[in-house]
């Protein structure tokens, strides 16, 4: 069982605010797996996608430690089961003419799209949940994975909710 | 902010309504043009400060000139770190934000050290820094250091200032940040050319900070849930801490002390909020704290914390931390609560509105002072058997405690005290009796030495009419005494009692307890060969320096020191090396394993239970 939890930030859209937002996790030795932040339909709020490893109770600390920081607006842990998560992952395999339409075959099992295509390789875009990419970087590790980059997962409620009218998390 | 047009600012605008502005202090002002550095100053006034500590520099001269003109009392301190602690000291014993200011590079890095302690001990402090042109920021330029990094893990906030137009929004937040909720440090870097820059000054600015609600009112269900805790313990204990004294709580706590008949223990950071005289007041808790007021909290079946926060110093090894004890944990901070210890019955709030909607819960619900009367016959015979108290040393020199003591005896309850870090710092919250809040400043979650001589010119120059004692040792004297030149030269005349065993007395009490008496690196020579000669050091810097060598001595020097109030006062006491403090919970252990003395373990008779 993971403990894997992910956690929306709203902040102000200022310089520097994601300097204080993770320096806060290394200074409080909170563990990141991933990050990704972006603008919001509000240009000057910012929205922060962060998983973190961790137990309830360090989870409640991290969270409160966030809450102070004057510039976040707001944190929601979104469930799994209740938001669609995604990551983006770009990778270039090996894969000359005898190997191209095994490849080929796993891109199109997977939904995958070929963005590249060089004489002895071939560059693979696709998105998901963290599962399936790793899924199919299993498949494509046997020809040989030259290059790759993910980047942080992404996440938002399901539902016609949204976060900014819904409850923030406040622990205690 | 709206900008004049300007026609308006034509007629608006003269040397003489500049002038007057810049000489009155503005509750609402039109708009002005002036530079940064003037809407940094005006702005200032506007906030009501009375004093900055600081020292001018390259960046932030254009402050300076504005500066010279103003109303507000600048201190001219000798290091930044001075400046900084001043600071400190001025908002504890007034309970004002403090402002301190430097220029930027070492001017600023030399801040860092006040800033943390502030940080630590929830001091509501604003430092200013120049920084470099703001075209020069990220080039390596002379003097430039990325302050608002650097301090980012240790200000409750900090801003790098990017247009002269946001100066008054900016001070005016960060006053609010620094003051309100859980108190606090708080940084603003104005680059020079951001000083330099015409703009228009208007006050009051609209505070934009969208993220910062802090939580004062406790919730009602909570409260109740507390009560009703209080209502069926048997060995309750109200665990009181830093935040009932920043609160202004002192009078609810004594209510509600009184209303319930339960016993109260002050942290290190809450002398003062409760007599010492009081016959419920058990003492203070931790690693140097009072057997009954350890004991208390580690046989408690219910923990009443207010504005406390399970340090480790309190705590000792956490695990074995009142294990029998129910937690009712109120802090302004929710971060605080359940951060160390579990809390059964969280509150989140101002200490002062907890302690006033407690009085009325307890009062409804009235359990009565006699369900606790066992526990008291515990605690009572805990306190005869076990009072705080120290052994004249055998080798015929001067007690350290002795002399503390009599300090604490001839000033009385009404001064202020101010400690530097180590064993007089301990032997200060123990052998003098705080019977008022804000009568005791010190470093505690930094444990900074260095910071009483400052912390004392600050609260001195916060409250001119109170008397104001440091109680220094010869290792904390030694980093910062520079600033008694300020304070002779700015007249503030504060007394300063070095306590100069000759030692780092408390690294060389753990080397004695710890490291079989190998005392690598403690002997700092001011016995030995009288270096440096503190009365000649006092002298030269503009004070009065006195010594004391024995206990006959001991009240006819203090009581010279106290009839010179034209001068700040340097009293060398020179006492013995061997003195320990006692009791002592080492670190990393339990507290059930307190020490009354050497190798004396106090007896708990379990069946008093």
């Amino acid at each position: 069982m993971t403990n894997k939890h992910t956690l929306s930030v709203l902040v102000e859209n200022k310089p520097g605010v994601l300097a204080r937002v993770s320096g806060l996790f290394s200074r409080r030795s909170f563990n990141i797996d991933s990050l990704a932040v972006g603008e919001t339909e509000n240009p000057d709020v910012s929205r922060i996608t962060i998983v973190v490893n961790a137990d309830s109770s360090p989870l409640e600390q991290v969270t409160k430690q966030l809450n102070k920081l004057v510039n976040v607006l707001k944190i929601v842990e979104l469930d799994p089961v209740q938001s669609v998560q995604r990551e983006l992952l770009l990778v270039k395999v090996r894969a000359d003419r005898a190997q191209r339409g095994q490849v080929l075959e796993t891109v199109e099992l997977f939904r995958a799209r070929v963005i590249d295509v060089a004489p002895d390789t071939l560059t693979i875009e696709a998105t998901g949940n963290p599962d399936k990419l790793d899924a199919l970087l299993r498949d494509l590790e046997p020809y040989g994975i030259k290059e790759m980059v993910q980047s942080g997962l992404v996440a938002i409620g399901r539902g016609s909710r949204s976060i900014t009218t819904g409850p923030a998390l406040r622990a205690a | 902010m709206t900008r004049p047009t300007p026609e308006t600012l034509a007629h608006r605008v003269t040397p003489a309504t500049v002038a007057a502005a810049v000489n009155t202090a503005p509750v609402a002002t039109a708009p002005v043009a002036t530079t940064g550095a003037g809407a940094l100053v005006r702005s200032l006034e506007a906030l009501g400060v009375e004093v900055v500590f600081g020292i001018p520099g390259g960046t932030i001269l254009p402050a300076y000139d504005p500066l010279f003109d103003s109303k507000v009392r600048h201190i001219l301190v000798r290091h930044e770190q001075g400046a900084g602690h001043a600071a400190t000291g001025y908002a504890q014993a007034t309970g004002k934000v403090g402002v301190c200011m430097a220029t930027s590079g070492p001017g600023a890095t030399n801040l860092v050290t006040a800033i943390a302690d502030a940080y630590m001990d929830s001091v509501p402090i604003v430092a200013i820094t120049g920084q470099v042109s703001r075209s020069a920021i990220g080039t390596d330029a002379f003097q430039e250091a990325d302050i608002q990094g650097i301090t980012l893990p240790i200000t409750k906030h900090n801003f790098l200032v990017q247009t002269p137009e946001e100066l008054p929004r900016v001070l005016a937040e960060a006053f609010h940040l620094a003051a309100t909720g859980r108190p606090g440090p708080v940084l603003v870097d104005i680059p020079k050319d951001v000083q330099q820059s015409q703009t228009t000054f208007a006050w009051p600015p609209t505070l934009d900070l969208p993220g910062y609600r802090p939580t004062l009112h406790p919730h009602g269900k909570q409260i109740r849930e507390a009560a009703r805790l209080i209502a069926t313990a048997r060995r309750p204990v109200l665990y009181v801490g830093g935040g009932v004294l920043k609160a202004g709580a002192t009078e609810g706590l004594r209510k509600l002390a009184e209303l319930t008949g339960i016993p109260v223990v002050t942290t290190l950071m809450a002398l003062g909020a409760f007599p010492d005289s009081h016959p419920q007041h058990l003492g203070m808790p931790g690693m140097h704290g009072t057997v009954p007021a350890v004991y208390a909290l580690q046989k408690s079946d219910l923990l009443i914390t207010l504005g406390a926060r399970f340090d480790d110093r309190v705590t000792g090894r956490l695990d074995s931390f009142a294990p029998d004890a129910k937690v009712v944990h109120a802090d302004i901070d929710p971060a605080e609560i359940g951060k160390n210890r579990h809390a059964d019955v969280p509150i989140v709030g101002d200490a002062r509105h907890v302690i006033d909607e407690l009085i009325a819960a307890v009062s409804a619900t009235a359990g009565g002072v006699e369900q606790y009367t066992a526990w008291w016959n515990t605690l009572n015979e805990l306190r005869e058997r076990y009072p705080l108290g120290y052994e004249e040393p055998t080798d015929g020199t001067l007690a350290p405690q002795y002399v503390i003591e009599r300090i604490g005896e001839l000033v009385g309850p009404d001064a202020i005290y101010c400690a530097g870090v180590g064993q007089h710092q301990m032997w200060a919250s123990q052998f003098i009796r705080y019977e008022k809040p804000g009568s005791w400043l010190n470093s505690g979650g930094a444990g900074t030495m260095g910071y009483a001589v400052p912390a004392a010119m600050g609260a001195k120059v916060g409250r001119p009419d109170t008397p104001v004692w440091a109680i220094d040792g010869d290792g904390c004297f030694q980093m910062t005494n520079q600033e008694l030149a300020t304070c002779a030269l700015e007249g503030i005349p504060v007394k300063i009692a070095v306590i100069n065993n000759g030692n780092l007395g408390m690294v060389r009490q753990w080397q004695t307890l710890f490291y079989d008496g190998r005392y690598s690196n403690t002997e700092l020579g001011t016995h030995k060969h009288r270096i440096p000669d503190f009365v000649k050091l006092a002298e030269a810097l503009g004070c009065v320096g006195l010594r004391c060598e024995s206990k006959a001595d001991v009240d006819k020097v203090i009581k010279q020191a106290m009839e010179i109030n034209d001068a700040p006062v340097v009293i060398d006491f020179t006492v013995g090396k061997d003195a320990m403090v006692w009791p002592m919970v080492a670190a990393g252990t339990s507290n059930d394993e307190i020490m009354f003395a050497r190798d004396v373990r106090p007896t708990f008779d379990e069946d008093d239970l």
